[in-house]
């Protein structure tokens, strides 16, 4: 991957002397940047533009004269000064390089025809490029075991390494993560994990792909492909909704790895390990490649299996159910769940054929897992750099994002640990970014609007919501220093907590500081994209209001919704009471993904008829009368939107199994089966009539998009137009006051959990981890629990018996449970009616003898 | 030991003087006690003015260093580099194992001299006895208010901690000091910009300084600078440690003015070492530490003077002198040396981790009768590549007796790896016909 240097614009000019010629460079550039900027490739090995130089490798040494006489110098540690004279082809310099290739080279083995790196090796490239032709060594080489597992996913092969310190210094100052480190000394010096402690880190991949040769390899690649026989396309990754820029690298139809591509304002170059293998899933075992019927509209019988129908009657059968449910109760009659996993284009395909043909607004593509629409659409959005922006002050209401969106997260970190950013972290427990937090409050669930209002009016001094008063004073003296800028990265703190909470913290926010940007850590690939497009009740694409619709739309479509309609919440409760005829999942597992299982459970067998549109069968796909097989991420093209709302190109770079096609060409074949003509029939002319439409897209040309020049995306208009959706200052939600016998339950995510995508990826399979009943242990005393011992935990929904781990990040009186792990489903205790589930804690009696506390904290 | 003056080793010879009672009784914390009388800043000119060059290996004078450092950065602190493990330097273990207090109480007279609260005594690792007395001189002087909270009953307040090295040459080098007193793996830093006087231990200014440096300051703060520049020449006062080690009747480390004594003075005055061992003559010497380029029957008279000995192409270094007379083998020594090299080469730069061993390989190679005519230039071709030369090929020997380029050029990071190259071409300057027979004889052998 390039690794080029970002260009910058010069500030501060000096004239530098570049093997012979005059050139104007940045002064404290580093040299070696200055160079490639200026078309002189230095060749390197251990510098990387992304992190801080180290000069080990010492392959860039040239000879430089400032002032004193020539001397070599490291070219990745010389800042740029006036008069420098450089020569980058002397005898001396090439000497060095000759010399430094040749010692890298006496011990690294020649096993390149079965190297993956063969091919695209800087380091068998710049032996061609600056090496010394051949070799004077007749020694013996250095051996060592070959490969040895540092992770599920990385394998390394001390033999080829060459010791530059790119995966080392990326564990430790990247990722945070510093679980490899040099080891022994001298020729002897080797990386390698700590003892009994692997490289179990999300960002592991990078190291694979910043590895100058083939020492790291990553399992999935391995064997694979030669990369000359690879196809290459530039997309973005849809695992989350970052937007990371990669290559999707394919051979023969079959994608076989992706590589993260350095895009200065997302996610420079770096990538997560379930963005970078979930393209495995892709090719995985059970993936739809045709419709799945059970031959009958109405479901009789569930214990008719599903299986292989035509394109043709499982279209008939979904188009009749919505017929009729448009018969029995009009429009309400349809809802439609799911929807971020689309591209831009199938997204507003959907709202059109929705919204625009059969007039039902019951649609939204958040499953109660996320926070209100009119957050995102009615306030104006930040970018990742305003929330990086140097010296600023960010404040983060969210979930951890460590643990939804991995790459934000080394985004935030880079910008607290390097750049000064002051970050508030209001999570609902210690998380990932807690270490890295000027300040770090944790509130309990239900008390987040109280501690909000504490921080922005002053208040007596005392504790709120369980945070010291100490906290509470320094955020908001912070906060007192931005001139009311700043950045409010707001997103789920916690699945077993009303939403209203956060609405009620922004709001507040939002009318004490007048300069606030919205930088939304909704984790769904498109879920901005499904939101701008309209895929939430009463919104139409273009973060237009419903209610405020401009003529275009009632001109442009058939027509448009009475009025608004409901949420996912709203849509699977009248589902359970059995007012949804036809519930469309697109793409959504409801009984995995919504908090509340209970409820889920009953609106799935309370909505007359299931239409599924989807790449595997899950667990709520499996209740559907007939599924519709939809193409994945790499095979269509297409645009997705960010955090952002930067606009990103999708290619396309293999065909999709079977005869499973783009969602889009799903909604225009319903349409038409339904008698109407939704008039779309490319991703591009889509995307016209969405630029014509949409007011937050009016600029946006397709042309625009396809420009090279704009590889990072165009953001659009995030700024409330006239018309568009309005957040307001909500009520207060309510919440009873905390009895002495109760604990508020958090439930929040982990990167790896049982989700379906996560399964179908043989890299990341296996890697969710069971959960405890994380607790504060200054509540084990009072509830008479010890750490590591069993516990009964029970809300008025249910019960299960359950480890308790102290963990002193958990607020005190609370505990909290991870959403979707393998052994337990935290959704079978939440009501999501509820602001804040309360749930009792009690010991079991314990073994005599057995106290399990050797694993506490 | 001599009749000379004796400004550090004075107490040698009492087998307590370890103790905090036998110190006191011998003069001890005297020179604290008069510092404690001055202003920090005429303790620091007091200093400067005795020019008291730092006796680590590179000869800086310590009253300038202290003053570099940035003056309203705080804290700052002060490391005494104890981790002395250049071959054949033993001078500060014994000055640590002899006498702790005395290099205790120079610490505390840098401290109050710079304003510095906290101290780091950093010993390596190997030197079992050394870190034992040292602790001992530690609690002792705690208890009896000498460190700690306002010392002797003035405002001067200052902790000192000893901490223990693991066993790596290379911590010897400030920089990498500094990364293993953090905990960190023992690794140099870049210079610029990680000056220590500027950014070092913590990120803060930081003033590194040998055990043999701060021991002569009580003496310096007893009797005044103006009696310290009256021993030893004029750039070069007092005294130094010499610590001989190799063929001579009497090896042991021995404390001699400055600039006054010559190498032959040392090696085979009866005073100090008495010569080369008996019925042997010497054939080279080490004079400077491992990392010096040797030195040969012709340069006996030059005198123990920093300036001088870099003249002519080596260096007084570390003071340690490794005498080696007609029995040794000069390849052999060069490929001990090498091996020590290699393999406390912290791995970091290319050059220096894959050369020293390439180099020692190629070395151990010819010893083992498996020599190619193409080595000896080999050999010096790979030390260009570490350390950039000119190194000139074969018809460079005796009639053409041009020194090895001193000081080596150096692209590394730190001077390790130029230093493992600087005897080796001095060596084969010097003996390349030994070096020639060996390779002869291996392959005539393997014939």
């Amino acid at each position: 991957m390039s690794e080029a240097p970002a260009d910058i614009e010069i500030t501060d000019p000096v004239t530098i002397t570049l093997d012979g010629r005059q050139v104007v460079v940045q002064r404290g550039a580093l040299l070696i940047d200055a160079c490639e900027r200026n078309g002189v490739y230095i060749p390197r090995f251990c510098y990387h533009p992304r992190m801080r130089p180290v000069g080990m490798c010492r392959m860039c040494l040239v000879e430089v004269d400032t002032g004193r006489g020539a001397s070599l110098q490291p070219s990745c540690m010389l800042q740029c000064s006036s008069d420098m004279v450089v020569d980058t082809q002397s005898d001396k310099t090439r000497k060095a390089q000759e010399g430094v290739l040749e010692f890298l080279l006496l011990n690294h083995p020649l096993d390149c025809p079965v190297c993956d790196r063969g091919g695209e090796c800087p380091l068998q490239d710049q032996t061609v490029g600056y090496g010394p032709g051949e070799t004077r060594f007749v020694d013996e080489k250095r051996h060592y075991e070959k490969p040895i597992a540092i992770s599920r996913t990385v394998l390394l092969d001390r033999e080829r390494c060459i010791l530059c310190d790119r995966c080392t210094r990326f564990a430790k100052e990247v990722a945070g993560d510093p679980l490899i480190d040099f080891q022994d000394r001298g020729s002897r010096t080797q990386v390698n994990t700590f003892p009994n402690q692997p490289f179990a880190s999300y960002f592991s991949g990078n190291t694979v792909q910043i590895c100058p040769v083939g020492a790291l390899t990553a399992e999935p690649y391995r064997f694979k492909a030669r990369p000359w026989d690879l196809e290459i396309v530039e997309s973005s990754c849809t695992t989350c909704s970052v937007g990371c820029r990669v290559t999707i690298q394919s051979s023969r139809n079959q994608v076989l790895r992706c590589l993260g591509v350095d895009s200065d304002p997302v996610n420079w170059g770096w990538l997560c390990d379930k963005g970078r293998y979930g393209v495995e899933a892709l090719n995985a075992e059970g993936r739809l490649g045709v419709p799945l019927g059970r031959g009958r509209s109405v479901k009789t019988d569930d214990e008719t299996a599903l299986e292989e129908v035509s394109w043709a009657g499982a279209l008939r059968t979904a188009a009749d159910a919505i017929t009729s449910a448009l018969d029995r109760r009009g429009p309400e009659g349809v809802a439609v769940i799911g929807g971020a996993r689309l591209t831009n284009e199938a997204q507003y395909a959907w709202v059109k054929l929705l919204k625009g043909v059969i007039g039902t607004d019951n649609l939204d593509a958040q499953l109660g897992d996320g926070i209100p629409a009119e957050i995102v659409l009615g306030l104006p959005l930040a970018t990742i750099d305003d929330a990086c922006r140097p010296g600023s002050t960010t404040v983060v209401v969210s979930g951890d994002p460590k643990e939804e969106l991995p790459i934000l997260y080394l985004r935030l970190r880079h910008a607290a640990v390097q750049d000064g950013v002051n970050l508030i972290e209001i999570g609902p427990k210690a998380g990932g970014l807690t270490p890295y937090a000027t300040v770090a409050m944790h509130p309990l669930p239900g008390e987040l609007a109280d501690l909000v209002r504490a921080v922005v009016g002053g208040g007596a001094g005392g504790a709120v919501a369980g945070v010291d008063p100490a906290s509470i004073e320094r955020a908001r003296s912070l906060l007192a220093d931005t001139d009311g800028e700043m950045t409010l990265v707001v997103g789920r703190r916690s699945l077993s907590e009303d939403t209203g909470f956060t609405a009620d913290a922004v709001s507040v926010l939002v009318s004490a500081y007048d300069k606030v940007r919205i930088l939304p850590a909704l984790r769904r690939a498109n879920v901005l994209g499904a939101l701008t497009m309209g895929m939430a009740p009463g919104v139409l694409p273009g973060r237009v209001a419903l209610a405020a619709a401009p003529d275009a739309y009632s001109t442009r479509w058939p027509a448009l919704p009475a009025g608004r309609g409901l949420d996912t919440t709203g849509i699977l409760t009248a589902a359970a009471e059995g007012r949804i005829d036809t519930l469309i999942l697109l793409g959504a597992d409801p009984l995995t993904d919504f908090p509340d299982r209970d409820l889920a459970e009953r609106a799935l067998a309370g909505a007359r008829n299931v239409i599924a549109v989807d790449q595997f069968v899950n667990d709520s796909v499996r209740l559907a009368e007939v599924v519709l097989p939809a193409a994945g991420f790499a095979e269509c093209a297409g645009t997705t939107t960010n955090i952002e709302g930067r606009i990103l190109k999708l290619e396309q770079s293999t065909t999709p199994p079977g005869t499973a096609r783009p969602d889009w060409m799903i909604a225009a074949e319903l349409a038409a089966e339904l008698g109407s003509d939704l008039g779309l029939d490319s991703v591009e002319q889509i995307w016209k009539e969405i630029a014509e439409l949409s007011p937050s897209h009016v600029d946006l040309t397709w042309e625009m998009l396809s420009d090279p020049q704009n590889r990072d995306g165009l953001v659009a208009r995030g700024d409330p137009l006239p018309g568009s959706v309005r957040f307001e200052a909500p009520e207060p939600t309510a919440h009873r006051a905390l009895d002495s016998y109760s604990l508020r339950l958090v439930a929040t995510r982990k990167l790896y959990d049982e989700g379906t995508m996560v399964g179908r990826c043989r890299s990341c399979a296996g890697l969710a981890e069971e959960t405890a009943l994380a607790m504060n242990p200054h509540d084990f005393e009072r509830l008479g629990v010890e750490d590591g011992g069993r516990v009964t935990v029970s809300s008025k929904r249910g019960s299960t018996v359950i480890e308790a781990r102290g963990e002193a990040g958990v607020p005190r009186n609370s505990v909290a449970l991870v959403v979707n792990a393998p052994n337990f489903d935290v959704g079978t205790l939440i009501d999501a009616n509820d602001a804040v589930n309360e749930v009792r804690v009690e010991a079991l009696q314990s073994v005599a003898g057995e106290t399990g506390s050797e694993g506490g904290s | 030991m001599s009749g000379g003056p004796r400004i550090v080793s004075a107490r040698w010879e009492i087998d307590d003087a370890w103790k905090l009672s036998r110190y006191l009784e011998t003069g001890g914390y005297a020179g604290l006690r008069s510092a404690l009388d001055m202003t920090p800043h005429e303790v620091h000119e007091e200093v400067r003015s005795a020019t008291l060059l730092g006796r680590g290996g590179a000869g800086f004078p310590a009253g300038v260093k202290w003053g570099f450092c940035p003056p309203d950065v705080w804290p700052r602190y002060l490391v005494v580099n104890g981790d002395e493990s250049e071959p054949g330097t033993y001078k500060d273990r014994i000055l640590m194992e002899r006498d702790p207090h005395q290099l205790i109480e120079g610490a505390l007279i840098c401290a109050y001299a710079t304003g510095i609260a906290q101290v780091f005594l950093y010993v390596r690792g190997e030197m079992a006895l050394a870190q034992e007395r040292v602790a001992s001189a530690l609690n002792e002087a705690y208890e009896a208010g000498y460190i700690g909270r306002r010392i002797l009953g003035t405002d001067f307040s200052v902790d000192v901690v000893m901490h223990w090295g693991a066993g790596a040459y290379i911590v010897g080098e400030e920089t990498a000091l500094i990364e293993s007193l953090e905990g960190d793996r023992g690794m140099p830093r870049l210079k610029p910009p990680f000056f220590p006087a500027a950014k070092g231990l913590y990120m803060k200014p930081t003033i590194v300084n040998n055990v043999e440096t701060l021991s002569n300051l009580p003496w310096i703060l007893e009797h005044g600078s103006e009696a310290y520049t009256t021993i030893g020449s004029e750039s070069s006062p007092g005294t130094r440690l010499f610590a001989i080690s190799g063929h001579v009747e009497r090896p042991g480390v021995h404390e001699v003015p400055q600039g006054v004594t010559t190498f032959r003075d040392l090696i085979y005055g009866d005073e100090y070492c008495g010569g080369i061992r008996k019925g042997h003559e010497l054939k080279m010497f080490i004079p400077g530490g491992g990392s010096a380029p040797w030195f040969f029957p012709e340069h006996l008279d030059l005198p123990l003077e920093g300036k001088v000995v870099g003249g002519a192409g080596s260096m007084l270094g570390s003071g340690a002198i490794v005498v080696m007379d007609e029995t040794t083998d000069a390849v052999s020594a060069c490929w001990r040396l090498m091996r020590f090299f290699s393999r406390e080469s912290c791995g970091e730069c290319t050059p220096c981790r894959e050369g020293t061993n390439w180099l020692e390989t190629i070395l151990r190679r010819i010893l083992d009768g498996q020599g190619r005519p193409d080595d000896i230039d080999l050999l010096l071709d790979i030390g260009d590549n570490i350390s950039p030369g000119p190194y000139p090929g074969p018809g460079w020997g005796a009639e053409n007796p041009e020194p090895v380029p001193f000081p080596p050029q150096q692209t590394t990071i730190c001077p390790l790896g130029p230093s493992a190259v600087a005897p080796l071409t001095s060596a084969i300057r010097r003996f390349r016909d030994e070096f020639e027979a060996k390779i002869a004889q291996g392959a005539a052998v393997s014939v």
